[in-house]
């Protein structure tokens, strides 16, 4: 094989990303929306915190600047002024594109444990501590129970003695 | 040769990690002390064979040696200089290079305190690190070699990811690192006791020293972590709940268990099992943070390097490492219960701590349970799900909220047991100025955000108020103040002001998040934006080029009633190897609030975007974590662990000569 030829089709290659990024990394012109009043800004501004950008590693679409997020963006809005509520524009984007795009997962089958989890460990936990501390409070009931003014004149003596 | 060099070097220090694991392994059997303490020596050469092969890389890197791979991926000829140091950890294999430093750096450390411990616990911490050591060192050789040549050598390199050439990537992974590295110290403790059977407190007290400082370290590459993607991702958040963020939370979260538990085994024998499995969890926690960062099984912001086949390395690593470590714990398992059991009240310190403990558990794996949640559902074919702040924040608060209640009565509560009436009367007066702090910040803040700012504020008020109460009844009760102030010891004052600092940063957190404002807006010259009591003035834009990056800068004036509070120049660069382009978010920064504005977009007519916001406390978020190191800085050099350590030693060495002449007679 012509070793020369591996290196034609990287110059290829980097010619296409050189090209990609000169269209789509050139400091983007022009695309931000416009809000009639504070209230609309607060409330898309809350709506799309809770919305996930597709196209990015991680990131919600409020804070995205990706271009199909503008759309998003864009589509989120027109619908808020079409006067839908929020959970009605977060079912339509669900239906289109499932699940994924809310950072808020719906509670369903596949999701019990993710939110029944920290609850549950909780009260587990809390079962554990109530047993520990009994089985230890229980080793103290032979000793005479010592009354809080007794308590506080050991401190006093403490403290004075200190 | 210089990088070859390098490699032969990691290659040596491979080599001493076998003799520092190897050589004690053969005198415990053995029962001779002379193989116990090739250890010592093994491990220090260990610390300089990877510090001098770190220095081979940093050369590499300065002299841009651009054979090498790894230089070629992640330098170029135009990049400053302190960011070419700072690019020898800006990707995976140098990464672990400084992984493995660090651990050989804490283990250096050990062997230079360990002369206060017994002999045979000694050397078995310092073969523990170099099992962990050796661990490493494969991972890195034979999946990430950092020294690996290119054929051929390309005149110039790729240039560091702009996101890093930033003063945040200088200091915020060796911090980072530092913690979790750190955590293989009580780590290494905790499976000492184990193979030695001294179940007794003597190892918690070893190893809470460590545990702090370690934990310190953490606490600050996570604050550093945060406040390098408030100012460099151009949002102006500070925590996303990303999986990554999360990797570095979840052993924060156990390291600071692992910190109360281990006193409460150090302090009253109580609990040594749970502080061994703390131990235990905290590392498989910071061994799970490297898998998550390193795998690229999880799409983050910062999944800077994606790798499966090194994941599938860093998981299996997991498995033997805790999972070993299970093992051993569940074979001496028996020996806790014959351990004499202390009593307790219900209304103890020991209850409290013990109430803590758990609480941070739970709050650890419900961050883990949303983290890994997508991936098991995505492996389980139940559909893509996106687990995120929302989730985190109405599952994370609530458990938290009890928890830093409980801070202030667990610091107050005396040890064994108190009386409710002593409590509540000390701290009836800390609990009023808590409700009021609540009651007035939450009306003043008001609307929909009301109620959450006055939970936080008035847990921020009640930790503070009580760490005072509670420090003011530890001291003396005669003499000036300076003279009762330092009777107290250096532990308890840094536990109060880890204290303190926790409550600064809950204060920050609960008045940035209700009170931030917020806005984007499209602007020509001469354009203000009015937003907080503060007006910006756009005035204009410029051109303006670094070193590797030609950028736009926009000229905005703060003003505050007509009078002038700031310039700021927020940038829009585009770095010229990489062709990525980057947001310099401009601040003015200030203790009670931060001006932030960043630049948006470019338009056709001149026009340009701006998100400016004026944040009220944000800065606290940070200057609280930084508060909280500083208090385990304070707990960490408490000159009880020196002297006690030096009265257990001249006990235990005689235990311990006895232990090695009755196994060799």
């Amino acid at each position: 094989m012509n070793p020369r030829q591996p290196e034609a089709w990287l110059v290829a290659i980097m010619a296409a990303i050189v090209l990609f990024t000169m269209v789509v990394g050139a400091p983007a012109i022009g695309a931000e929306l416009q809000f009639e009043n504070r209230a609309e800004e607060e409330r898309f501004r809350r709506l799309a915190s809770e919305l996930r950008c597709l196209v990015c590693q991680n990131q919600s679409l409020e804070d995205s600047h990706a271009p199909l997020a503008f759309d998003l963006k864009k589509e989120v809005q027109a619908q808020m002024r079409s006067g839908k509520s929020d959970d009605q524009i977060v079912d339509y984007l669900v239906g289109r594109y499932g699940d994924f795009v809310r950072y808020r997962p719906p509670l369903r089958a596949g999701t019990w444990l993710l939110w029944g989890g920290p609850p549950l460990l909780l009260v587990i936990a809390a079962a554990g501590v109530w047993k520990v501390v009994r089985r230890h409070g229980a080793l103290v009931a032979d000793v005479p129970e010592d009354s809080a003014g007794a308590v506080r004149a050991v401190g006093r003596k403490r403290r004075n003695s200190a | 040769m210089i990088p070859e060099i390098g490699l032969f070097l990691c290659l040596v220090a491979l080599a001493l990690a076998c003799v520092q694991v190897l050589f004690p392994a053969i005198g415990l059997l053995r029962g001779e002390a002379a193989w116990l303490a090739m250890a010592r020596p093994a491990a220090r050469a260990q610390f300089v064979c990877l510090l001098a092969a770190f220095a081979t890389l940093v050369h590499a890197f300065l002299v841009n040696d651009f054979s090498l791979v790894y230089v070629a991926q992640n330098s170029n000829t135009a990049l400053p200089w302190p960011f070419r140091v700072s690019a020898v950890w800006g990707a995976h294999e140098g990464s672990l290079l400084l992984w493995a430093l660090i651990l050989a750096g804490w283990t250096f450390a050990v062997t230079l305190r360990d002369r206060a411990l017994p002999g045979d616990i000694a050397s078995v911490v310092t073969a523990v690190l170099g099992l962990v050591s050796i661990s490493f060192l494969l991972f890195m050789l034979f999946t990430s070699n950092p020294f690996a040549r290119g054929v051929p050598a390309p005149p110039d390199g790729a240039d560091l990811n702009p996101l890093l050439q930033d003063f945040g990537l200088i200091v915020h992974p060796p911090m980072l690192y530092m913690g979790y590295v750190g955590f293989a110290v009580p780590f290494a403790f905790a499976i000492a006791a184990l193979v030695r059977g001294r179940l007794t407190p003597g190892w918690a007290r070893w190893a809470r020293p460590w545990a702090l400082t370690a934990w310190l370290f953490l606490t600050i590459g996570i604050a550093l972590g945060s406040w390098w993607a408030y100012y460099e991702l151009g949002w102006g958040g500070w925590w996303f709940w990303d999986p990554v963020e999360n990797a570095s939370f979840m052993p924060w979260l156990a390291g600071t268990a692992l910190l109360h538990s281990a006193a409460v085994t150090d302090k009253r024998g109580l609990f040594p099992g749970w502080t061994i499995l703390l131990a235990i969890l905290t590392f498989a926690l910071s061994l799970l943070g490297t898998f998550l960062v390193r795998s690229g099984v999880l799409t983050s912001v910062h999944a800077f390097a994606a790798d499966p086949a090194r994941g599938v390395f860093v998981l299996g690593l997991l498995g033997v490492i805790v999972g070993g470590a299970l093992a051993l714990y569940s074979w001496r398992s028996s020996a806790f219960e014959k351990l004499p059991s202390a009593r307790f009240a219900p209304l103890s310190r020991e209850t409290l701590l013990l109430a803590n403990n758990v609480l941070l558990v739970v709050a650890t794996a419900a961050v883990l349970l949303g983290t890994v949640y997508p991936l098991i559902v995505d492996a389980f074919d139940l559909g893509k799900i996106s687990v995120g702040a929302p989730y985190f924040n109405s599952v994370f608060v609530p458990i938290m909220v009890p928890c830093a209640l409980l801070v202030v009565v667990g610091t107050f509560v005396r040890w064994k047991r108190d009386s409710t009436g002593r409590c509540v009367s000390m701290l009836r007066m800390a609990a009023v100025g808590a409700v009021l702090a609540a009651l007035v910040g939450g009306f003043a803040i008001g609307g929909s955000r009301g109620l959450q700012s006055a939970i936080g504020i008035g847990l921020a008020a009640w930790i503070l108020l009580g760490t005072l109460v509670a420090l003011r009844e530890r001291m003396r009760a005669d003499g000036p103040w300076f003279a009762r102030f330092s009777t107290l010891s250096r532990a308890t004052l840094g536990m109060s002001v880890a204290h303190i600092g926790l409550a600064i940063t809950i204060a920050g957190v609960a008045v940035s998040s209700a009170l931030t404002d917020e806005t984007v807006r499209r602007v020509v010259p001469g354009d203000s934006v009015a937003i907080g009591g503060y007006a910006f003035r756009f005035d204009g834009m410029r051109e303006s080029a670094g070193p590797n990056y030609r950028a736009i800068e926009a000229d905005i004036s703060v003003t505050r009633d007509g009078a002038p509070v700031a310039l700021l120049h927020p940038e829009k660069r585009a770095y010229v190897v990489r062709a990525m382009g980057m947001t310099e978010a401009a601040i003015d920064p200030g203790v009670f609030r931060d001006l932030y504005v960043a630049f948006g977009e470019r338009f056709e007519d001149g026009a340009i975007s701006l998100r400016v916001s004026v944040k009220p406390l944000v800065r606290w978020i940070w200057l609280g974590a930084l508060v909280m190191a500083a208090g385990g800085f304070m707990a960490a050099t408490d000159r009880r662990y020196r002297f006690e350590r030096q009265r257990e030693a001249r006990a235990t060495t005689r235990r311990g000569r006895g232990l090695v002449e009755a196994r060799s007679a």
